[in-house]
Order: structure tokens, then C-alpha cells, then sequence
């Protein structure tokens, strides 16, 4: 099995049939769940020795494709809002443009790892948890009806700004979707994600969107705010590896098509439920990362050139 | 004053090597590593022959050391401390030239064959091939930082001491072998050669390996740094180009 492959910018030779393998391993996850896979890739390409700020950059580069693949599907069933997907993505943009200066502040002062590590942390935890409790109750009276949430008069009616948006049904503020993107933003710059897995909980329980539109949209914004990510990680750190991006691709392509047949397959609540216990496991061991002592307490990094 | 100058030089060189009738004639199995796409390290035999003009000296034996090294580059080194419960980095030791790879080969162990006073002046051994001109005053165990830069690039093959490794035949021919790691950096790797007796150095060689990435390898990172713009836009359509056929494949697939 010696295939080993060169890479260009992380300047590191690594198994070609690891990449497609672990690209296939994260499609089938992302076929399955409906998510990007950024939050498994990420730490999964740390784990195997990219360069952190290579992994971080090349990630937001292979979520443009996956999202793009996505997104398609969605607008033949035109379940993309796209007034509101326009909303949360300039709120994107900007949040991009300041996770990527806090990214580059980050790193030269050599807390970017730490930062990325206790995002994950911090998001996976609540939002694992969170989807646990919910779907294990879900799981339990699945039976019993559906639960009926939607259009509480809250702080989101209140403000100013208001915009109507007929895809979803809703007259709010714009203030609420422009934070919302703001922050996703960030979040996407700094951890190397599309921040599907906390943009689709926001969209549903903040904004009050119709499950049906959340994805699509989530999508559709995410293909803008992660192509933003590359570029400026492309142009100021010269980070995005394409040929780790494209054996990743090809991998993650053939494991979202057997993904979606296994999803197909199952109940939605058993779906959240795996879903909840893999965002668990992922946090939990980046939190014991980050908890024990490591074996070897120095690092190396590059000086960079004022 | 240019014969001034030459017959200063002539002294220092005449200083340096006490005795300058033996020479180095060396050979390299390649002098040039090219980084493909498929690349997995590479080895490189180092070999030679000593020229001199006298029948061999009375005395201690003749020994080779070899030193191969990659372009410098200036590093900052970091240790992790318990901070509120997780593990942070905090002290930080910049280092102004570290080499990127660096390998010492010998005819016998180093410390036999080689004086302090010559590793020093020629910085042959891997601590003095590093150079760092000190660390932040708050800093007081800064060798600790040099320590674990070497010993985490040894534990990479980046760094190799392979002691006793050159073989020197009948104190004329002499060979090694040196393994050049898949995780290489681009640049020229500098090659010495230092032929020494009773541990002083009495000539000294010097070539440079090329070491390039081609082909594509070279076209993709050239275009990264030189036209950064362009080649994000392009792993962007890539990115685009694939997602879009995905798409359009599982629809083919499931009609």
C-alpha cells in the first residue's frame, strides 16, 4: 500500500489512500446526517499531521464542494430562501473577514490551536448535548404526535429592520439573521468549517425557519462564506493545499452517495441520535487532549516575518 | 594592496590547515532531489577520494565527517504549562536559524574524531548548527528549547547523527550513505566534507544538492505564492467543478 503522495503547500508526503479513505469515511458521515463533515475533518487531518493552519484552510476549500453538491438538490426541490440566505451571508462575510484576522492574530502569538481545540470543545459539546436530549426524547414518543413549535412572538419580532421573507413564511428583523451569519462566520474562518452543524439549530430555534428551508439555505450561504474563508486564507497565508482538497473530494463524492443510501435507510430520531453520540466523541477527545498532559510539552512553528 | 590582501589570505588559509596536502575529491550519486508528486524520501551516497601529493602522514589515522544541511529557517519553539486546568502554550524561544534538515556522518565517534574547538569554529555537530542569540530575559532554562527542537526533529529523521557511519578505505577512499526524509523542504542542502586528524580539521569541501519540486509540484506552489489570487479562485472552481459533477452523477445514478 505504498502510495505515497507529495503535498504541494503542507510540504508533508502522506498516504493517498488515507485521504481518500478519510474523505469517504467523512462523506458517508455527511450523507447520512445531512452536515458538511468540517468539524470531523478538521481534527481529523490534525490527527494524521497536517499543519493545523493547512488542515483549516484546505477544509473551508472541500466544504465549497460539498455544500456546492448539496445545494443543487435543493433548488430542484426549491427549498432555498434565497432573501434570507442573502441576509445571513453578508453577515457571513464580514464575521469570514474578522475569524481570519483573529485566525492570523492567533497564530502569531501561537494560541491558534488552542483556540480552534476549545471552539470544538465548547460548540460540540452544547450543540452534542443538546441534540442528544432532544432526539432521545424524540425517540421515546415518536409515536405520539409531532411537537408543535413554531412562531413564538419573541425578541425576534420586536426589533427593527423588518423584512419579509415568503420562502419561509416569516416577518422578522434582519438584525437576528445578520448576527446569526455573523457569528457562523467566525466560527468558519477560525475552525475550519461550514458551521452547518450550528447555523441549521440557529435557523430553526432563533429565526423560527420551516425545517424544510433550513439545509438548503444553510447551504446555499455556506458555498459563499467558506469560498470567502479560501480566499483569504489562500491569499494571506498561503494555506489551501489542492491536491489535499481534491483527494479528499474524491473520497468524500463515493462516500456521500453510500452515506445517503444508509441514511435512507433509518429513522430520522436514530439518525440525531448517532449524530449526537459521534459530536460527543469528537469533543470528548479533544477535551482529554486538552486536559491530560502531553508527551511532548514543545512545539515548532515557523517564525513569521513581521 | 590586492597582494596585500591575498598573501593575508594565503596566511589565514596556511593557519586554518596546517597541513593542506591532502584533498578532497568527492562524487555524489545525484546531485539534484526532485520533490514529485509521488515523492518518499530519497537516499543520496556520498563518496570520494583523498588527493595528496606525499605518501600518507605518520600519526593518528585519517577521519571523514560529513554534514548535509537544509536551508535555515528561523523557528519559535513553545512549551505547554497547566493554566486553568488544560494544557496552554506560554514561554516562547525564538531560535534565528534552525536548519530545516541537517544529518552529521562520521568514521567514528564524533567526540573522538573531532575537537570542541573545531565543532565549534566550523559548527559541525547538530547543537552547534543551530543558532540562537539568547531568550527572553523571563526565561531562564532556554537550552531546554534547543534540546527539544532537536529532539523533535530527530524523532522525524529530520536531524540524524550517524555516527561511525563513513567508511574510510586504506585513509583515501571513503563513502556514506544519507537518507533524505519524504517531509523535505525546497532549497539548496549544503554538503561539507571535513577530513580530520587527531580530531583537528585539516581540509575542508563544500557543494550544494539541489533539492526542487517538479512538475506539477512546482507549478502549484509557485502559483500559490506568486499569484495567490489566482489559485484560490482556481481551488475554488475545482471545489465548484466537483461538487456540481457529484451532483450530477447520483442524479444519472438513481433515474
Amino acid at each position: 500500500m505504498g502510495m505515497q503522495i507529495y503535498l504541494p503547500i503542507a510540504e508533508v508526503s502522506v498516504n493517498a489512500f488515507l485521504l481518500l479513505g478519510l474523505g469517504g469515511l467523512v462523506g458517508i458521515l455527511s450523507g447520512m446526517f445531512g452536515v458538511g463533515g468540517g468539524f470531523l475533518m478538521t481534527p481529523l487531518l490534525f490527527f494524521i499531521g497536517i499543519p493545523p493552519a493547512v488542515a483549516v484552510a484546505t477544509s473551508a476549500n472541500q466544504i465549497v464542494a460539498s455544500s456546492f453538491s448539496g445545494v443543487l438538490a435543493h433548488f430542484r426541490r426549491r427549498t432555498v430562501d434565497l432573501r434570507m440566505g442573502t441576509v445571513l451571508l453578508i453577515g457571513g462575510l464580514i464575521g469570514a473577514a474578522a475569524g481570519v484576522a483573529v485566525f492570523n492574530y492567533l497564530r502569531s502569538i501561537g494560541q491558534v490551536d488552542l483556540m480552534v481545540r476549545l471552539c470544538y470543545v465548547l460548540f460540540l459539546g452544547v450543540i452534542g448535548t443538546l441534540m442528544f436530549v432532544e432526539s432521545l426524547s424524540a425517540l421515546r414518543k415518536s409515536s405520539s404526535g409531532r411537537r408543535p413549535q413554531r412562531k413564538k412572538h419573541g425578541l425576534v419580532h420586536k426589533m427593527p429592520f423588518k423584512m419579509r421573507f415568503r420562502v419561509s413564511g416569516l416577518y422578522i428583523s434582519v438584525i437576528p439573521p445578520l448576527l446569526v451569519g455573523l457569528v457562523v462566520g467566525v466560527l468558519a474562518a477560525i475552525m475550519g468549517v461550514g458551521g452547518g452543524f450550528i447555523m441549521v439549530p440557529a435557523m430553526i430555534y432563533i429565526l423560527g425557519m420551516p425545517t424544510k428551508v433550513v439545509i438548503g439555505t444553510s447551504l446555499f450561504q455556506i458555498i459563499f462564506v467558506a469560498g470567502f474563508t479560501t480566499m483569504l486564507h489562500a491569499t494571506t497565508n498561503y494555506t489551501v493545499d489542492v491536491v489535499l482538497a481534491v483527494l479528499l473530494l474524491v473520497g468524500g463524492v463515493i462516500g456521500a452517495q453510500i452515506g445517503t443510501n444508509i441514511g435512507l435507510r433509518m429513522k430520522a430520531e436514530q439518525l440525531r441520535v448517532l449524530l449526537a453520540l459521534l459530536v460527543m466523541v469528537v469533543c470528548g477527545k479533544l477535551a482529554l487532549e486538552l486536559l491530560l498532559m502531553p508527551s511532548e510539552l514543545y512545539s515548532i512553528a515557523a517564525t513569521r516575518a513581521e | 594592496m590586492r597582494a596585500r590582501l591575498i598573501s593575508l589570505l594565503a596566511l589565514c588559509l596556511a593557519t586554518a590547515f596546517p597541513v593542506c596536502a591532502e584533498q578532497v575529491i568527492l562524487g555524489l550519486s545525484k546531485n539534484e532531489v526532485a520533490i514529485t508528486a509521488s515523492f518518499d524520501g530519497s537516499e543520496i551516497l556520498i563518496f570520494g577520494a583523498v588527493r595528496r601529493e606525499e605518501p600518507i602522514p605518520e600519526g593518528p589515522p585519517l577521519e571523514v565527517v560529513i554534514t548535509v544541511a537544509g536551508p535555515s529557517l528561523p523557528v519559535t519553539v513553545r512549551r505547554k504549562e497547566r493554566r486553568f486546568g488544560i494544557w496552554v502554550n506560554t514561554d516562547a524561544v525564538d531560535v534565528d536559524q534552525a536548519p530545516s534538515y541537517y544529518a552529521v556522518a562520521s568514521s567514528g565517534p564524533l567526540g573522538e574524531v573531532l575537537t570542541n574547538i573545531d565543532d565549534l569554529r566550523y559548527s559541525i555537530s547538530v547543537p552547534r548548527a543551530i543558532r540562537s542569540v539568547g531568550a527572553p530575559m523571563n526565561i531562564e532554562d532556554s537550552g531546554a528549547f534547543t534540546d527539544a527542537l532537536i529532539r523533535i526533529r530527530e524523532d522525524v529523521d529530520l536531524y540524524q547523527m550517524l555516527e561511525e557511519k563513513v567508511v574510510v578505505d586504506q585513509q583515501t577512499l571513503f563513502r556514506t550513505s544519507i537518507q533524505l526524509p519524504a517531509s523535505l523542504t525546497e532549497g539548496g542542502y549544503v554538503t561539507r566534507i571535513f577530513l580530520t586528524r587527531d580530531g583537528n580539521v585539516i581540509s575542508q569541501y563544500q557543494t550544494t544538492i539541489d533539492v526542487r519540486k517538479v512538475g506539477l509540484e512546482r507549478w502549484l506552489f509557485m502559483l500559490s505564492r506568486n499569484q495567490p489570487l489566482l489559485y484560490g479562485l482556481m481551488s475554488i472552481f475545482i471545489a465548484v467543478a466537483a461538487g456540481w459533477g457529484a451532483s450530477a452523477g447520483f442524479t444519472l445514478l438513481r433515474r
